[in-house]
């Protein structure tokens, strides 16, 4: 179990990050698509609420009106002439129900094509999402490796661009989930299918993983930052970009502590010898506003505490504690803090 | 508990004259056998269909083996077709309750059925596969297993009605049971030529 | 009134009552007392309440997982449950719910109890292959809920997806207690289709023909058809999963040429046909109790019949719209989205016809019939958000998502649990003799309505807030806090309702006012007969004359005579006229099914820790079976074998 002031800390520190207003909720969508499905519940919601409405009032006077307040059974009655209409009323209102149906039908796939067709003959970016338990590796693929953006639960797309996302799963089914952009995708171990969006509107968007995984499914959540097209390429360029190199004995000290202890068994900074795929990149860690999928702010202290025990935080994640001396702590954690 | 109260003076429908056997559609069991071989069909269906789908995941069929070699299954599939006429004799004889074809019939079944079952623990030793090897692997075994289930079922409930052939038990509803094990096991000979026709023919050419 | 079938080529005498037969029938079809008595029962009157009560006492349990997980989700990041806890606790709600609750108490309690006596027989089909699915029901339960207990709890969801459940990521034998559970219930659910089925096509009452059926047996006909063609696929997703699990197979392994969508088709192509064998006996009891208590007969008989058939046909050909959300293409989910509209129809023309039917009446509201109506609030809420969960771009947005979670909360409980609470109480004077309290029933129905509209309602909003399912919990920047808090808190009424309930059972059962055989002037058979019942059901089995059996019979109505009563002697029917074909015989109380079932648990249960149990486990299998089937030699003339017979 989680200590509650584990939690209290980690929430008071996620405070300091507000989400952006509409950032992750169906009805209130920030991009094309999404806007297109709000647009299609209220339309269907609308219907629907008025077949309610008419079937409670139905039910509610057919009962008021024939009500009779006595106990003992009543002796059966016919009613040919009653039946006569109501029989009517039933076929007209089966042949409303058909005409209903059938205008649902036709303006969700109209919607559907909408959501799913690109429209725009702009280059699309593409992004490659790898569900891990419980992370999101995130490459932007390039047929040269030295153009290749690998990064972690932080996506940045460039305003009024397409995005292809092309998905998959390093385990078990996991769900890409924006729900303030557009609908769900699930990320299958043994497919790759390709699904797009698009943003309009810079901001930070949340996603959060929507298919079962396992223990730490609650916290797997993910970003997408939508920029103009000038800040992202600038972000692409400097995520291409190897490691930094440690500016003082602090920092120096902190990267000889990583490449000397179990963090390079798992993780990836380019420009030193660590090269392992298991967990997330960390080259640019320090660029990301959110660490261990959106759970905690990328701060100082959350980032201390999650390497000290990340199991106190995300019981049952893949990453073993490191109780390091309180020196190397500090230095580890400047080193991470200086790769942005 | 109040006194019943029965309709008084009701007319009567006198069903005392009615036999206490049935054969055939009207035998309750006949009907419980047809729904059995309903749900047993739905499984093969469901196995076929699966065995199918995984073909559409590979491009290679099979993949990275020889088909299964088809010399004992061809040999039980023979052996399963000819045992079709014992099934026959049985089942036509039953109702009349024909002690010696009865015996007869159940008991050449029962031979057909021991040696369909000794050429089928063969024809798990020449699937050129193993259940573990890969899903096509696992496919096939299951395939063949589900249905060498069925047959031993099969088998077993043929020599229980041998034996109680011999007995004083063979009469009345038993004689029915005779004629509707037959069924079932026309049902163990055309879910075998199926699956026979999977494991040994679509190999080859799918 | 159309002339009565049997009067035709045949001799008809007044009955001459005889006071000696009821002491002769209730000697003959008596079970055994004490615990043998319990263990070899197979009057289908225990062996229904058994399901009931079995089914009842899991529906508490999985309603106590339900309170711990609004108890953890009431507050952000709350420590009451950690994850492992909860991911067990939500698995074992939702297959208990589903599994050990809605089919045992939906299909097979209330058909095994209603069904024979529906019928006018005197019992139900095949009563060992009865009792034996009582057993292996219990033993599924048993195995699941010992699991949680022993902290082997399945943790991966009701449906338990591949590869999360796969041998790769679900070490131990937490998911293979989930799929032998499965194979536990669904051997049950398809025996008791089988007995059900045959008790219907041919145990029903002369002149009870097919357009005189009531749509009770129609609905349960047709379930039972259902589940014939649904479990097998359920079967086939567990076993398979059982065997990657514990031999190395590689259907679901991606890696070897297996396949994680293959275990998805397989499951919801059972799992959609799931929910309307669920759903249709809830619509059954609705389509007995509204004519009931309108005092008329039901409109549009037939097009509600036409319906349920409908539903069931259709019900086969919409299980993709669980999968929309995984990249299916533009084609496929267009036809599945048309199909999952289209079975809207025939859920719409029953509501249609009741209410009609309650349009033109005279409407006696009494307890019963108060859960009836709370049934068309809350189910309609359930069948519209549905409508809207057919639609593909909606769906990716709101699948797996707490408006997912309301909107099957609403078909379920009700579209299952307001009809079942109607049909405990209408039936409850016939179970028992005696009525339960109407004001005890009222303040059950009000507290449930009101805390279960608490918590589900709140629940649509929550999924459209962008709270996913299954998760244990939620950082409070999310602001779910309080709509989840208010979900819970619906939690307390619904609790509070459910002990008015058990109340008011244990109370009435000793000290309700005493029922007559039929308290609510109902039509159908069962009400023709003490309540409860004699052991024999019927004095003398009835015939029929019309669609409301006691509606429409002739003063003097006939009734079947010359089965013997020295032997459990049944009557078996023509499946569509109910021409009286022949005779056959009960096999009375029998200890096979318990012996059987024990073997049978026992290779079963051995599986899961060894594939050797299924060789060392079948000997002991077959030998209760033959022992089971091997004819018993006690009929007292040997005359019966030698009869002649036509062929």
């Amino acid at each position: 179990m989680i200590p509650e002031a584990t939690f209290h800390f980690a929430g008071l520190l996620a405070q300091a990050v507000p989400l952006a207003p509409g950032s992750h909720n169906i009805l209130h969508p920030g991009a094309p698509q999404g806007s297109h499905i709000e647009w299609l519940y209220w339309f269907i919601f609308w219907i629907l609420l008025a077949v309610y409405v008419l079937m409670i009032v139905g039910f509610t006077r057919a009962g008021a009106k024939s009500r009779v307040l006595s106990r003992e059974p009543l002796p059966i009655s016919e009613y040919p002439e009653g039946d006569r209409r109501a029989k009517w009323a039933v076929g007209t209102a089966v042949a409303i129900t058909v005409i209903i149906l059938f205008v649902v039908l036709a303006i969700s796939v109209a919607t559907g094509k909408r959501v799913a067709g690109m429209t725009t003959s702009k280059n699309p970016v593409t992004i490659s999402v790898t569900g891990h338990q419980w992370w999101w590796e995130v490459t932007y693929p390039n047929p040269q490796a030295d153009q290749t953006v690998t990064t972690a639960n932080e996506i940045h797309v460039p305003v009024g661009t397409p995005v292809v996302v092309l998905t998959n799963s390093a385990d078990v089914i996991h769900s890409f989930w924006p729900p303030s952009i557009t609908g769900k995708r699930d990320l299958l171990p043994g497919y790759s299918t390709a699904f797009w969006f698009q943003v309009d509107q810079p901001g930070v968007y949340r996603g959060q993983c929507a298919e079962f995984c396992g223990l730490q499914h609650a916290h797997m959540g993910f970003s997408i930052v939508a920029q103009s097209v000038s800040d992202f390429q600038a972000w692409q360029q400097q995520q291409l970009k190897p490691a930094a190199e440690p500016t003082d004995q602090e920092v120096a000290r902190g990267r000889a502590v990583f490449l000397t202890h179990t963090c390079l068994m798992c993780h990836t900074i380019r420009g030193t010898d660590a090269g392992s795929r298991v967990g997330p990149d960390l080259t640019h860690l320090a660029s990301r506003k959110m660490i261990a999928a959106e759970t905690l702010p990328n701060t100082t202290g959350a980032l201390a505490g999650w390497i000290v025990d990340p199991q106190r935080i995300k019981p049952g994640a893949r990453m073993t504690p490191n109780p390091l001396a309180p020196d190397d702590l500090q230095a580890l954690v400047s080193y991470l803090r200086s790769l942005q | 508990m109040e006194p019943l109260r029965e309709p008084i003076r009701p007319l009567t429908l006198d069903v005392s004259g009615l036999p206490s056997v049935a054969f055939g559609e009207h035998n309750t069991t006949w009907l419980a056998n047809v729904f059995y071989m309903t749900i047993e069909g739905m499984m093969f269906a469901l196995m076929f269909a699966t065995y199918f789908y995984l073909r559409t995941r590979v491009q290679h069929w099979p993949p990275g083996h020889l088909p299964p070699a088809f010399t004992y299954g061809l040999a039980n599939l023979i052996v399963l077709l000819l045992s079709v006429v014992p099934a026959r004799l049985a089942q036509k004889r039953a109702p009349s309750g024909n002690l010696r074809a009865i015996r007869i019939g159940l008991a050449a079944l029962s031979a057909f059925a021991i040696v369909a079952v000794v050429l089928r623990i063969f024809e798990f030793t020449v699937l050129n596969c193993r259940w573990s090897d890969d899903a096509y692997s696992s496919a096939i075994w299951v395939l063949i297993g589900l249905h060498s289930g069925h047959l031993a079922t099969e088998l077993i409930e043929t020599l229980v009605l041998l034996v109680m052939s011999f007995t004083p038990k063979m009469e009345g509803t038993r004689l029915a049971d005779v004629a509707i094990n037959s069924d079932y096991w026309y049902f163990v000979v055309i879910s075998g030529l199926l699956m026979d026709f999977l494991i040994y023919g679509t190999t080859r050419f799918l | 009134m159309t002339e009565s079938i049997i009067e035709k080529d045949r001799q008809v005498t007044r009955l001459t009552p005889d006071p000696e037969l009821p002491g002769r029938l209730e000697r003959t079809w008596r079970q055994h007392g004490g615990i043998w008595g319990w263990l070899t029962n197979t009057d289908h009157k225990a062996i229904g309440v058994r399901f009931m009560v079995t089914a009842f006492i899991f529906f508490l349990l999985g309603g106590i997982l339900a309170a711990l997980i609004r108890l953890q989700l009431m507050r952000p990041e709350n420590s009451f449950l950690g994850p492992d806890a909860y991911n067990q606790i939500f698995t074992m709600h939702g297959s208990t719910m589903i599994f050990l609750f809605a089919v045992p108490m939906m299909f097979q309690g209330f058909g095994v109890y209603v069904v024979p006596l529906m019928c006018g027989a005197r019992n139900i089909a095949f009563p060992r292959l009865n009792l034996l699915s009582y057993y292996l029901y219990l033993g599924g339960g048993l195995l699941m809920w010992i699991g949680l207990l022993t902290n082997t709890g399945p943790d991966v969801g009701w449906f338990a997806y591949v590869t999360l459940s796969g041998p790769g990521f679900s070490p131990g034998h937490r998911a293979d207690i989930w799929a032998q559970m499965i194979t536990f219930t669904e051997v049950s659910a398809l025996g008791v289709a089988i007995c059900l089925a045959t008790t219907i096509l041919r145990h029903r009452a002369p002149g009870m023909t097919l357009n005189r059926m009531p749509i009770l047996l129609w609905e349960k006909l047709v379930i039972s058809i259902m589940v014939i063609f649904a479990m097998p696929a359920v079967m086939v997703a567990s076993s398979l999963l059982l065997l990657d699990r514990l031999v190395g197979t590689h259907f679901f392994n991606p890696a070897e040429g297996g396949d994680v969508l293959l275990y998805q088709h397989l499951f919801w192509f059972f799992g959609h046909p799931e929910v309307y064998i669920i759903f249709l006996p809830g619509a059954s009891i609705i389509s007995t109790l509204v004519p009931c208590f309108c005092r008329r007969r039901i409109l549009g008989y037939t097009p509600i019949v036409v319906s349920v058939i409908a539903t069931g046909f259709i019900g086969f050909g919409v299980w993709v719209h669980h999968m929309f959300a995984t990249g299916l293409p533009q084609l496929s989910e267009s036809f599945f989205t048309a199909a999952s509209l289209m079975i809207v129809i025939p859920t719409g023309v029953q509501f249609f016809f009741w209410m009609g039917t309650i349009w033109h009446s005279r409407l006696q509201l009494r307890l019963p019939m108060l859960w009836v109506f709370g049934y068309f609030f809350v189910f309609l809420i359930g069948g519209l958000s549905g409508v809207m969960l057919a639609s593909v771009p909606l769906d990716t947005q709101v699948h797996d998502t707490y408006f997912i979670v309301a909107h099957f909360h609403y078909v379920l409980i009700g579209g299952a649990l307001f009809p079942m609470f109607a049909g405990l109480y209408f039936w409850f004077p016939k179970i028992t003799g005696r009525m339960a309290s109407e004001t005890l029933g009222k303040w059950h129905f009000w507290l449930f309505f009101i805390g279960f509209n608490i918590t589900f309602f709140t629940m649509h909003f929550l999924g459209l807030r962008g709270m996913p399912r299954r998760v244990y919990t939620y950082s409070p920047d999310m602001h779910w806090q309080t709509l989840s808090a208010i979900a819970s808190s619906g939690v307390i009424f619904m609790t509070a309702g459910v002990i008015v309930f058990i109340v008011n059972v244990f109370r009435s059962r000793v000290a309700g006012e005493i029922a007559g055989n039929n308290p609510w002037g109902d039509a159908s058979l069962e009400w023709a007969t003490s309540s409860p019942p004699p052991a024999y059901n019927y004095l003398y089995p009835p015939t029929v004359n019309g669609r409301d059996a006691l509606w429409d019979a002739l003063p003097d109505q006939p009734v079947v005579v010359g089965l013997r009563d020295d032997i459990r002697e049944t009557l078996v029917t023509h499946s569509l006229d109910t021409e009286p074909q022949h005779k056959d015989e009960d096999p009375g109380p029998s200890i096979w099914p318990l012996l059987a079932s024990l073997t049978i648990s026992a290779t079963f249960v051995g599986s899961i820790f060894t594939p050797w149990a299924i060789p060392v486990g079948a000997p002991p299998v077959i030998i209760t079976l033959i022992g089971w089937l091997w004819p018993r030699g006690h009929s007292p003339t040997p005359m019966r074998g030698r009869e002649s017979w036509s062929h």
